[in-house]
């Protein structure tokens, strides 16, 4: 096994890109990264794309094919994979080409994520195909429902607030302030959250990422091979990907994401280091109670205590463990399979030290990528 | 002996009042609420109609009876609002009762007294030895179009029967029907609402069944109203059935028990059976009851009851009176949402 | 979906189960493996009962089309005194519900493959007065 590095970031506007269709996301967000790596093109051997929705929405199956066509890479045969795992397509799409590199069996891939959602009526649907749709879904739960029933339990157990959600909405929207991929970017107060409608109670529009286009792209090198091409090889120590029972009925408690726990372990290890030695957090934040809770399940507090770190401002920028300095799913935008790519770009690009406006001084960063309520979880750690 | 092991009811829990359906309509309130007898009505949830309503009072009539499921051998539901037109009820009652799938089954119709039709079927099979219990069912989610003063009094609620000849509460100890042709009240294939015939659905219609049948099951049975501790007639309003009471020589009280539709309407094939239900709530063994249902088309059936001792050990709570009382009123608008009578889109 | 919803019914119906004789675990929904046992699973079906307690709930005001005429309407995660937990709605009025209020189960359409297509009954709950 060798160690792998990132030599090439990408990622395309996130929103509502009405003039561009999947292709020219995918495009625009791949030219990006391959010119950041200094490649040409040709000496690409494999692509790992995440995307989750293509089947359903825009009737494209067998969107491997057609990415590695419109990416120029079709015409030297390249072997391109789909991954799909909810909205952790694309951690897992990183994972695999990880995997590849790592092995020896690639040099030199492209781990993308990809979604087009503004071709199709409802964006809400999309994420509601997460969970179990004969035991979850159809007695009328949603994503958000079942994201709320934690939520209630939370502060049923503990005493948080929905100040305290709305203040992880608040942080994000201001750390996008700085981004300019960032679907919005502009603040917001306290009270305009908890002014937005109620979504599922106690969740409310403004607690919820919303459902965006978009695409990235990470090219990644073997060690050996990744001094070619850059001076500021930010390394993979761990990428480690874990699984949980799909519905909230049949987890022992709905507030313990498993997935994440084994997944942070592992990592750590792996990586040879604590979690106290991670500088930099990009964390799934689907809606602001999920951000909460990865809190309490990676260990930067104990279970009950995620609010706590809200008050104290402790995830902000200038906090103990700055959580989401990109402005997180919530103010980027979650163009679901892209986002686990995207959160592992803006890691490495606060490695490099090229998150100018948003910059954290960090050494190693964490990223966290789930899937659904937290049947898939991927956690990453890179290493400047 | 033939006659019934135990009985269940539902009665969905929204009431909207006649004053409020009146206030729409721009009518009299008191004037229809006085002409009709009426003062409020059932109206079922969203998620109600006749199956949901029927595996309700179906379960509670199974639960009381401390029989086995695998021993009901027949399953009857009687309405005139079946979810589908074809795609039996009964076969959803069954599969929701978890009872093993070796037994007679088939929806009827006869407008309000599909439901008595049933307990006659459960009945005849049970005396042949061809089933040990029987489970009848009379429930309706009937709809009045919008103005028409069928909207003052056309409810939903249900009632079912476990007939069997073991562990009799009730006996039935005859039964007979009475029919003819007679177009009183009537709704065509794929019409959403019913036709009547005003006031043809009084005298040649209600009145001549009824009383026709329960006059001829007295007197062959040598019995007079006074014979009677109970009455209980089909209650399409308020009047009617006081009316053929007094024509047939019963006194007030003895119908007072069962005339449930001044607070809940007519749940059309419920509607004698819930009365019936209320009687049986509150009755001594050997009162004798007088049952008699009335179908547009037009037939009634009528039943002689004898109450045993077995009435005093089987759960009677909660009572269908119970149930009327733990109504929630709802206005017009709310109203015209659940029953489905606004547009969309 | 046909098929799919029909496979499933005596278990909507009812609150009908799943449990592993080897280590007496029970499942709702019904398993056909026991996550614990695996290859040692032996799996009969079981009765759950008709009771259990709101673990936590929700208001839903975002729905699909399908739900239109409902909203808002109450999901809730009810823990079953046989054991296992299920996903259900509620009927009830928002304000009468919290976590620990007891609950029963009654019988409910969920919805209909439109005006033309076969109805969907299933178990919800109501609070218990």
């Amino acid at each position: 096994m060798r160690r792998v590095a990132v030599i090439g970031v990408g990622i395309s506007r996130f929103g509502e890109l009405w003039d561009m269709s999947f292709r020219d996301i995918v495009i625009s967000a791949g030219t990006e990264a391959i010119e950041d790596a200094n490649l040409e093109g040709r000496e690409i051997e494999a692509m790992y794309v995440g995307n989750m929705s293509g089947g359903r929405f825009i009737s494209q199956e067998h969107i491997s094919a057609l990415i590695a066509d419109y990416s120029g890479l079709a015409s030297i045969n390249v072997p391109s994979v789909r991954v799909e795992a909810g909205d952790a397509s694309g951690g897992v799409a990183l994972k695999e080409a990880y995997i590849s590199v790592a092995s020896g069996i690639h040099d030199i891939v492209i781990a993308a994520g990809a979604e087009k959602v503004t071709d199709v009526g409802s964006a809400s649907e999309i994420m509601d195909s997460t969970i179990d749709q004969e035991w979850e879904a159809f007695p009328g739960a949603s994503l958000a429902g079942l994201y709320a029933m934690m939520a209630r339990l939370h502060m049923h157990e503990y005493g948080s607030t929905e100040e305290d959600l709305a203040g992880i909405s608040v942080k994000n929207h201001k750390n996008a302030v700085k981004n300019p991929k960032a679907q919005f970017r502009r603040e917001i107060k306290v009270q305009d959250v908890l002014s937005s409608p109620y979504t599922a109670e106690p969740l409310k529009m403004l607690d919820t990422a919303p459902i965006s286009d978009g695409a990235s792209v990470l090219i990644l090198a073997g060690e050996d091979v990744a001094g070619k091409y850059t001076d500021t090889p930010v390394f993979i120590d761990a990428i480690i990907q874990s699984s949980d029972f799909i519905a909230l009925q049949s987890r022992e408690s709905i507030l313990e994401m498993k997935a994440v726990k084994t997944a942070v372990r592992k990592a750590l290890r792996m990586s040879r280091c604590e979690l106290n030695d991670v500088d930099v957090f990009e964390l799934h934040d689907s809606f602001t109670i999920t951000e909460l809770l990865l809190y309490e399940n990676i260990g930067l507090c104990r279970h009950g205590e995620g609010h706590m770190l809200v008050r104290e401002g402790e995830t902000e920028i200038d906090g103990r463990y700055p959580a989401n300095p990109s402005g997180g799913l919530k103010a980027c935008g979650h163009a679901v399979g892209a986002t686990g790519i995207r959160q592992a770009g803006e890691i490495v690009l606060q490695l490099r030290g090229d998150a100018s406006g948003r910059q954290v001084q960090a050494e190693r960063g964490m990223a966290v990528n789930i899937g659904g309520t937290g049947a898939t979880a991927v956690v990453s750690i890179f290493r400047r | 002996m033939v006659g019934i092991t135990s009985y269940g009811t539902y009665i969905p829990k929204y009431r909207i009042r006649a004053d409020e359906i009146a206030r729409i309509w721009g009518e009299n309130a008191e004037a229809i609420k006085n002409g009709l007898g009426v003062y409020e009505k059932s109206v079922p949830d969203i998620d109600e109609d006749t199956a949901t309503i029927s595996v309700m009072c179906a379960r509670e009539a199974v639960k009381r009876a401390e029989v086995s499921r695998n021993s009901i051998g027949a399953i009857f539901v009687g309405s005139e609002s079946h979810p589908y037109a074809v795609k039996p009820t009964a076969t959803i009652v069954g599969e929701a009762l978890g009872i093993n799938s070796f037994f007679h089954s088939a929806d009827l119709e006869f407008a309000c007294k599909a439901g008595t039709a049933g307990i006659q079927n459960c009945m005849a099979m049970v005396e042949s030895g061809m089933i040990e219990y029987g489970l009848a069912i009379g429930a309706d989610t009937s709809q009045g179009a919008p103005g028409d003063p069928l909207e003052y009094s056309a409810s939903a609620g249900g009632a079912a029967f476990l007939i069997g000849n073991d562990g009799v509460i009730a006996e039935i100890r005859d039964t007979l029907s009475y029919t003819t042709d007679t177009p009183d009240f009537w709704r065509r294939e794929g019409q959403p609402y019913p036709s009547h015939g005003g006031r043809f659905t009084g005298e040649p219609a209600y009145f001549r069944h009824v009383s026709t049948a329960a006059r001829e099951i007295m007197e062959r049975n040598n019995l007079k109203p006074e014979d009677f501790s109970h009455a209980v007639f089909h209650m399409p309003n308020g009047k009617f059935p006081v009316r053929v009471a007094r024509m047939l020589g019963f006194d007030k009280k003895q119908i007072e028990q069962g005339l449930v539709v001044r607070y809940i309407g007519n749940t059309y094939s419920g509607s004698s059976l819930l009365g019936f239900c209320a009687v049986l709530d509150i009755a001594k063994p050997e009162d004798r009851i007088l049952l008699t249902s009335f179908g547009s088309g037009a037939g009634s059936d009528a039943f002689i009851i004898e109450v045993r001792e077995e009435i005093n050990s089987i759960e009677r709570n909660p009572t269908v009176w119970e149930k009327i009382k733990n109504g929630v009123y709802i206005d017009y608008g709310f109203y015209a949402k659940l029953r489905r009578k606004i547009r969309m889109g | 979906m046909l098929p799919r919803f029909w496979r499933k019914i005596r278990y909507r119906y009812n609150l009908i189960g799943t449990e592993c004789t080897n280590c007496g675990k029970k499942f709702y929904p019904p398993r056909n493996l026991c996550p614990e046992c695996r290859r040692k699973s032996r799996i009969a079906e079981v009765e759950l009962g008709e009771t259990g307690t709101v673990v936590s709930y929700t208001v839903i005001h975002d729905s699909s089309e399908s739900y239109k005429l409902q909203k808002p309407y109450v999901v809730a995660l009810i823990k079953l005194d046989s054991g296992p937990s299920v996903i259900s709605q509620i009927v009830c009025n928002p304000d009468d519900i919290e976590i620990g209020t007891r609950v029963r189960a009654i019988f409910r359409k969920y919805g209909e493959d439109g005006e033309e297509g076969i109805i969907y009954y299933g178990t919800k709950f109501e609070p218990v007065i």
